[in-house]
């Protein structure tokens, strides 16, 4: 029973107040700038592509396999069952790893703060906790932004493009991007377009830095055992080098 | 009489180049220090959300980590390997790693957000991440270094019973710290897997674990060469010249290693166009390769070059200096195309980085000075003092008489 986001970007009208809901729930500094930042979880931006006027919001995707989560050193990131990906402000040292290798850059950093922390958008966990639904989806006039059940969420939008073959382009972005992700994008024009990344994109992250890392216990027993082996038979046959194998060897090279 | 005139001579030798130097360097280092931890780091640092790691990371840990590679290598040559004509190098070489160490948790500090938490991995575990491993590994190598370092120590203040001990232990804890920077030099590269498409191509590489590691094998042995080089000259002691030439030929041949490990590297993921690509990057990859690997390679690999004192220092510069290119190219120069944004670090982060560098400096210059570091036979005919300064005292000396 996992949840998430389907973002309609056909019916998103640029009014901004998923933004504002965001900034209000979350108490967040006023901020003039349409960028990801410590101050903005989430952002509605515009292009113009092909004739097509669309606006679309970027947020965190809270990924299936989240790569932030796999790499913070203290697990301050923590997939939860509901869906959002949650972070431990308590746990995390300041690092900055996650920030370095998000897939979709969305950890942001508190840099002007003597005691910093990453911020990013949490799906409203404490909403979803009391059974409500996220500020921005709440907000939402025209169901851009629509939260619910992902099984749904992904039926709602394979109706939606089989439906209006002229208005989708035939892509459902986020069902395999970064290994999947629990924010399902739609829109009229490919998605690359936007900005949004698609190639090479289709595998879960941690994978990569994983088969490194699962190698780590052979390397320790094997290189444990190979060294002190190399260390006993190397100085075993120096002993034996120098230990004369009987007295009158020695004497001779003496005399010689 | 004769304790006033040295005191003279110490209040005026004491403000020689080298030592204002370092206080400027310190002064500048420690403003820094005040404004990143009373601001943060973004008043400090050139630091931004598209580019969150920069020079503390990329010089101070990555080229750091892998210049104190000697530590272990020369650990292993002499106690594992039992090649005991490198015996006398080991010493100066686990203090150099132990410094470095020391520098590099120092420079982690500064970087971290919330330095005050670095005892968090120690608790709170991840065994997927590549920073918790890290951490973990730094940690137990730095234990591991002031163990084997300890040795020297306790020589010095004679005691006698936990010498004998840390000496009976002594191949348990090369082994575990050979085991250890296998794994964090190694890993120091893991940490870039996970950025395929943000690190440029030239340098992401799935074996990027490996040519860290064997990366750092080389210029380990030659910042044993490097620093035995530079002590030999500021301490006035003599130069074991055929040693520091064999130790010059192991650097060729890793050298080679890494060499024929990186157009393996290039064939297998079928990069060979993104060599002669027209931008910055190529430029500073043939720069790296050229200048770091190749050309030194070549030089050293000629005994007369190996044989000749300043040539073998040159080569082995290059080699040190390629190196640092390619760790911060790795963390900065191959992160810049992605991050559409320029880093250069501002002078508060390189004023950190020269203060570290600098405290380092100072702290091997007075372990040489109070500690049994180089081998004890010769330690007697070691003058500390330059005859320029002897000189210099004599002047002082005469000029004294006259007044009197």
């Amino acid at each position: 029973m996992s949840y998430g986001f389907l973002i309609d970007t056909t019916l998103c009208v640029g009014c901004e107040a998923c933004m504002e809901a965001c900034n209000e729930k979350n108490q967040l500094p006023a901020d003039n700038s349409y960028e990801l930042s410590a101050n903005h979880f989430t952002v509605v931006n515009n292009k113009t592509v092909a004739d097509h006027d669309v606006y679309y919001r970027r947020m965190c995707m809270h990924c299936e396999t989240p790569t932030c989560a796999s790499v913070c050193p203290v697990g301050a990131f923590e997939k939860t069952t509901e869906g959002p990906v949650i972070y431990h402000g308590d746990r995390c040292m300041g690092c900055r790893y996650c920030i370095v290798a998000c897939p979709f850059d969305v950890p942001k950093f508190e840099w002007n703060k003597a005691l910093p922390l990453v911020k990013k958008c949490d799906m409203c966990y404490d909403r979803i906790k009391e059974g409500k639904i996220p500020a921005c989806a709440e907000i939402c006039p025209t169901g851009a932004t629509r939260f619910g059940k992902k099984d749904e969420l992904i039926a709602i939008a394979r109706q939606r493009i089989l439906e209006n073959k002229e208005q989708y382009h035939p892509y459902i972005y986020g069902m395999q991007e970064a290994g999947g992700t629990s924010v399902l994008i739609l829109a009229s024009v490919p998605l690359a377009d936007l900005g949004f990344k698609m190639i090479n994109f289709q595998e879960s992250f941690p994978k990569f830095t994983w088969q490194v890392m699962k190698e780590i216990p052979n390397v320790v027993t094997f290189g444990g055992v190979f060294l002190y082996g190399l260390y006993w038979i190397i100085n075993r046959r120096i002993k034996l080098q120098e230990t004369p194998v009987n007295g009158n060897e020695i004497a001779e090279k003496e005399e010689k | 009489m004769r304790s006033s005139y040295s005191l003279v001579s110490r209040v005026r030798s004491g403000l020689t180049f080298w030592k204002t130097v370092f206080f400027i360097i310190l002064g500048l280092g420690l403003y820094s220090t005040y404004v990143r931890f009373f601001h943060g780091l973004g008043a400090a640092t050139n630091l931004t959300d598209e580019f969150p790691w920069g020079l503390w990371i990329g010089f101070d840990v990555l080229c750091g980590v892998g210049l104190a590679a000697g530590g272990f290598t020369v650990a292993a040559v002499v106690y594992i390997f039992n090649i005991r004509k490198f015996k006398s190098i080991v010493r100066p070489a686990i203090l150099t790693a132990f410094l470095g160490y020391l520098m590099v948790i120092m420079a982690i500090l500064f970087d971290l957000g919330r330095p005050y938490r670095i005892w968090h991995p120690i608790v709170m575990w991840n065994p997927h991440s590549v920073m918790f491993e890290v951490g973990w590994c730094v940690m137990l190598y730095t234990t591991v270094l002031a163990l084997e370092f300890s040795q020297v120590v306790l020589e010095r203040l004679k005691w006698a019973k936990l010498l004998k001990f840390i000496q009976n232990i002594v191949i348990p804890l090369v082994i575990l710290g050979v085991l250890f920077s296998t794994l964090h030099q190694s890993s120091l590269g893991s940490l870039y897997l996970i950025v395929p498409e943000k690190l440029y191509p030239l340098w992401y590489s799935p074996l990027l674990p490996v040519l860290f590691f064997i990366s750092a094998i080389a210029v380990g042995f030659a910042m044993v060469i490097f620093e035995s080089y530079l002590s030999s000259r500021a301490f006035n002691k003599q130069l074991e010249k055929p040693l520091l030439s064999d130790l010059a030929r192991i650097v060729v041949f890793i050298l080679m290693l890494y060499l024929v490990l990186k157009f393996q590297d290039f064939a297998r993921r079928d990069a060979w166009s993104y060599l002669f690509i027209n931008r910055t990057e190529t430029y500073f990859f043939w720069a790296e390769i050229l200048g770091g690997v190749i050309i030194p390679m070549t030089l050293l690999s000629f005994r007369k070059v190996r044989k000749n004192q300043l040539i073998l220092f040159l080569s082995i510069i290059m080699v040190i200096l390629g190196f640092v290119m390619n760790r911060l190219n790795v963390a900065i120069t191959g992160m810049e195309s992605y991050a559409k944004a320029g880093y250069f670090p501002s002078w508060m982060e390189i004023s950190v980085t020269l203060m570290a560098v600098a405290l380092g400096f100072a702290a091997f210059s007075l372990a040489v000075k109070y500690l049994p570091i180089f081998k004890r036979e010769d330690s007697n005919d070691i003058p500390f003092t330059k005859p320029i300064k002897i000189r210099f005292v004599n002047n002082l000396i005469k000029e004294e008489k006259i007044l009197n």
